[in-house]
């Protein structure tokens, strides 16, 4: 592996973690699509670039699969549902958004030190890498945790996906494709379901708000 | 078929009543095609197998089988021996008489369809059968289950009315508290081999400690099915509940599984025995007894009466085993076989007279639509089949010659009489005090019999519509007719019937009655000496006859021959009114009295100068505030502690996960280390 990809490789790990840290940040709903549109297109290129390195073409078909899924289709279909559902905005959050921020950084040295004795384990793995997919899991975990909206909390979900296969394929190298083609199935079922369930949830609340969902608890 | 060794015959019978089953889900709403043809056919099946299991008894073997059923590593194993061959004749004459009473009581339309009805009868059945033939704990846990469950939904027929739910949850709740008992009972028992099979069970050799918890877990898992204090609660809340020939099924045939499952633990797969388990099974037996009969006289309502009564019995046949296994114990092999056989002939006699009343109930029932005694009365007038026919099965369950209640009483009082030969001084000292509890016991069974049948079928009826009651049908009559033929049978040829307890308890403890018994002719039952005790039915129905006869030929010829007809239960009011006769609640006044603390009392009474006077008693459990609320409560106060965790909110479910995940992440360089 030549310099200049491991360099490549490492810079759109960070451009990922910037961008998560954007998706925490951001509460207009239409750029978190763009911004999920711009994560996806990160993961294809270092996927690329892995593929190109180590000669394995399954990982091409990935990035290709991954460019058409999480590039195109999916923000596609988040921006139909955004515009047939009328949400633009994000209320206001669970947390403010510094303190959201603050515990993010804090999530991101935890998850740093829980790559490094892991990346000893294997010569394969690169620490700032997996690092870094680490905490980019954790961030779009925690900002499911912390938006009220269903639409965001989806995209929080998409995003940890997004995460996860970056960890697959750039910090590891790779993956068997029969797993990814499984997760890319996942993923789109997944976001169909939700459709159908935010639909749902409007129907029966007329609110998108999923604090509308703590009524159905038991009494 | 008649090529097929007894066991298989006996399970390609038991498939017969699931395929009657299956057959009721095809014609889920006929209902004449279910009730008059169907369920005859399961009663048909019954009588066959009374045959074989019979047949099995005369000729006893043991054959065994395993069906490539179950789990693939885990056959089913299957064993027809003397002790399952006994219960399986019971269960399969009791199975006969109630399936077709069934064919004439289940009525269209109302409660679950009658098709679904034909599918968890059978099924019941058929489930009752392999809980007997089963020779591994896995297919008896499996066909045990089945059983619990099918009288479940059997119990809920009628599932619209909250009251029978609520009935059938407390039953299921009980079932399986005790199921989970018997699982470990079991597990223990397999001594860590991994083998469930009986026959691996009887080969081990457990230690004093382990095979005491065996024991005391297996006697609170089939104590729960039988209904032994203070286990008994589901008993007087499903019995009313369920349709009367379910009753009958359940309080008849089903309580005796247990006592099956008991006997098979207790004297077959436990190799020592050691004398304090028949103390523990005695003392349990006796206060239940003790309990239940004191219950059943204070009862109003005619199931609940009879529920109490079976918990009675239920204590009177733990009571006999008990005996047998102190017996045993010290090697008394012939008076072990006394108690047992007692023991066996008691789960014979109840299980006959038992199922005959609850059948009598259910035909009450339908002609008046009461269960309630302060409301019915005077029904010999206008059911007189079903009034003699109860007239029998109480005089049996009262302990009277010549039925088949007295000769079980009377062999447990025989053996309990032999109880000073035993080495323990502290024991001899006990048994007196159990034996006059047995006497007590019986005697206010008699008095509760006497209620029962007193206020239902005696007196003035005490409803103006009960007039228009109409006696039971034809298939009823038939399946109470077939039932009180047992009862009169175990009564008068009792010499017969230990041709059939023999090859039991010649199997269980090595010796049998049935040669003793009839040294002093066909006629004489004499348990132990000619000496010491006899009895003959036919000679003393003979006498009693001849009593009566005579009686009545003095009053009605040479003492004065008027008739006089009267208001009957009149009291002696020139004019009479039914409310003034003697009440079920008036009847049990006494015995509420004497064994008050044995009570918990609602009482109202109203005040002097009240202008409309209402006065209410309402006797019920103290076991149930005592010791089940508490249980209830702090289930309920765990549960809501729980669910505080449960805040309805995504975020939180997510905080949740997200920790979790901090946590086990936090795990793994620990675990890597």
């Amino acid at each position: 592996m030549t310099n200049l990809s491991l360099e490549l490789i490492n810079l759109f790990a960070a451009i990922l973690l910037m961008l998560a840290f954007a998706m925490l940040a951001q509460r207009r709903i239409v750029t978190l699509v763009h911004i999920y549109a711009l994560q996806g297109l990160t993961v294809v290129c270092a996927t690329s670039v892995v593929a190109y390195v180590t000669h394995q073409d399954h990982l091409y078909y990935s990035a290709a699969l991954t460019l058409v899924l999480k590039v195109f289709l999916i923000p596609y279909i988040l921006h139909r549902l955004i515009r047939r559902l009328d949400v633009r905005w994000d209320k206001e959050t669970l947390l403010n958004i510094p303190s959201t921020m603050l515990i993010g950084i804090f999530l991101v040295i935890f998850a740093f030190n829980l790559a490094l004795p892991i990346s000893k384990l294997s010569t394969s793995v690169s620490p700032g890498t997996l690092g870094i997919a680490l905490a980019c899991m954790l961030l779009s975990f925690m900002m499911m945790i912390t938006r009220s909206k269903a639409i965001p909390q989806v995209i929080g979900f998409l995003s940890i996906e997004n995460a996860l296969f970056f960890a697959a394929t750039s910090a590891t190298y790779g993956m068997p494709m029969v797993v990814e083609l499984g997760i890319a199935l996942d993923v789109l079922v997944g976001v169909f379901i939700l459709g159908v369930f935010m639909f749902q949830i409007r129907e029966q609340f007329e609110s998108l708000d999923i604090s509308n969902l703590e009524n159905l608890k038991e009494e | 078929m008649l090529n097929a060794t007894v066991l298989d015959q006996v399970l390609w019978l038991v498939g017969c009543w699931l395929v009657v089953g299956v057959l009721g889900i095809l014609a889920l709403n006929k209902f004449a095609l279910v009730a008059r043809i169907l369920f005859p056919i399961g009663g048909f099946i019954g009588l066959l197998l009374a045959l074989v299991a019979g047949g099995a008894l005369l000729h006893p073997s043991s054959i065994g089988r395993k069906l490539p059923l179950g789990l693939p590593q885990l056959l089913f194993h299957f064993r027809l021996d003397s002790l399952s061959a006994f219960f399986l004749l019971i269960l399969a004459i009791s199975a006969a008489g109630v399936s077709l009473f069934s064919a004439g009581y289940f009525r269209g339309g109302q409660g679950t369809a009658p098709g679904l009805l034909c599918v968890e009868f059978h099924f019941f059945l058929a489930s009752m059968a392999l809980v007997l033939i089963a020779d591994d704990a896995y297919s008896f846990m499996v066909a045990w289950e089945s059983m619990a469950l099918t009288s479940y939904f059997l119990v809920t027929a009628n599932h619209k009315l909250p009251k029978i739910r609520d009935a059938g949850f407390l039953y299921l709740l009980i079932a399986h508290v005790g199921a989970i008992a018997l699982l470990l009972s079991f597990g223990i028992l397999q001594a860590n081999t991994g083998d469930y099979t009986f026959a691996n069970i009887r080969l081990q050799d457990l230690s004093t400690f382990w095979a005491s918890v065996a024991f005391l877990l297996a006697v609170f898992g089939f104590g729960a099915k039988a209904g032994i204090v203070p286990l008994h609660v589901w008993l007087p809340e499903a019995h009313p509940a369920a349709p009367s020939p379910v009753s009958a099924l359940m309080s008849g045939v089903m309580l005796k599984m247990a006592i099956y499952g008991l006997l098979r633990v207790a004297f077959d797969l436990l190799r020592p025995h050691i004398w304090w388990w028949g103390v523990v099974l005695l003392v349990l037996g006796l206060v239940t007894a003790l309990f239940g009969v004191v219950f059943a006289t204070v009862q109003s309502d005619m199931k609940r009466l009879l529920a109490y009564s079976s918990i009675e019995n239920i204590g009177l046949l733990f009571a006999a085993m008990g005996l047998g296994l102190l017996f045993r114990s010290y090697g008394m092999n012939s008076l072990a076989a006394l108690a047992l056989t007692a023991c066996l002939y008691h789960v014979g006699a109840h299980a006959f007279f038992k199922s005959l009343l609850f059948l009598t109930t259910g035909s009450v029932l339908h002609a008046t639509g009461e269960r309630n005694l302060g409301k019915l009365g005077g029904l010999i007038r206008f059911m007189p089949w079903v009034a003699w026919l109860a007239l029998i099965g109480a005089l049996a369950s009262s302990g009277l010659p010549p039925f088949s209640g007295f000769i079980s009483e009377w062999l447990l009082l025989q053996s309990f009489l032999f109880t000073p030969g035993l080495p323990q001084p502290f024991l001899n000292m006990l048994i007196p005090v159990a034996t006059a509890s047995i006497a007590l016991t019986a005697a206010l069974a008699g008095y509760a019999m006497v209620k029962f049948f007193g206020v239902v079928f005696l007196g003035q009826p005490r409803e103006p519509k009960l007039e228009e009651a109409h006696d039971a049908g034809l298939f009823e009559k038939i399946g109470m007719g077939w039932l009180a033929l047992g009862c009169i049978a175990l009564g008068l040829l009792p010499n017969l019937v230990l041709t059939f307890i023999d090859p039991v308890t010649s199997s269980l403890v090595g010796y049998g009655l049935a040669r003793q018994a009839k040294a002093s002719g066909w006629w004489l039952l004499t348990p132990t000496t000619f000496e010491r005790a006899s009895y003959g039915p036919l000679l003393f129905i003979l006498g009693v006859i001849a009593a009566i006869t005579f009686t009545f030929i003095l009053v009605r010829i040479l003492y004065h021959g008027r008739l006089r007809r009267s208001i009957p239960w009149g009291g002696g009011h020139p004019w009479g009114n039914s409310r003034m006769q003697d009440t079920a609640e008036g009847y049990g006044q006494p015995i509420r009295q004497v064994f008050e603390p044995f009570f918990h009392l609602d009482r109202h009474l109203p005040k002097p100068e009240d202008t409309a006077p209402e006065y209410s008693v309402v006797v019920s459990d103290k076991f149930w505030n005592g010791l089940y609320m508490p249980i209830v409560k702090g289930v309920q106060f765990i549960s809501a502690q729980v669910g505080r965790l449960q805040q309805g909110r995504i975020a939180i479910y997510l905080l949740y996960s997200f920790l979790t995940l901090l946590f086990t992440l936090l795990m793994v360089p620990g675990a890597h280390r």
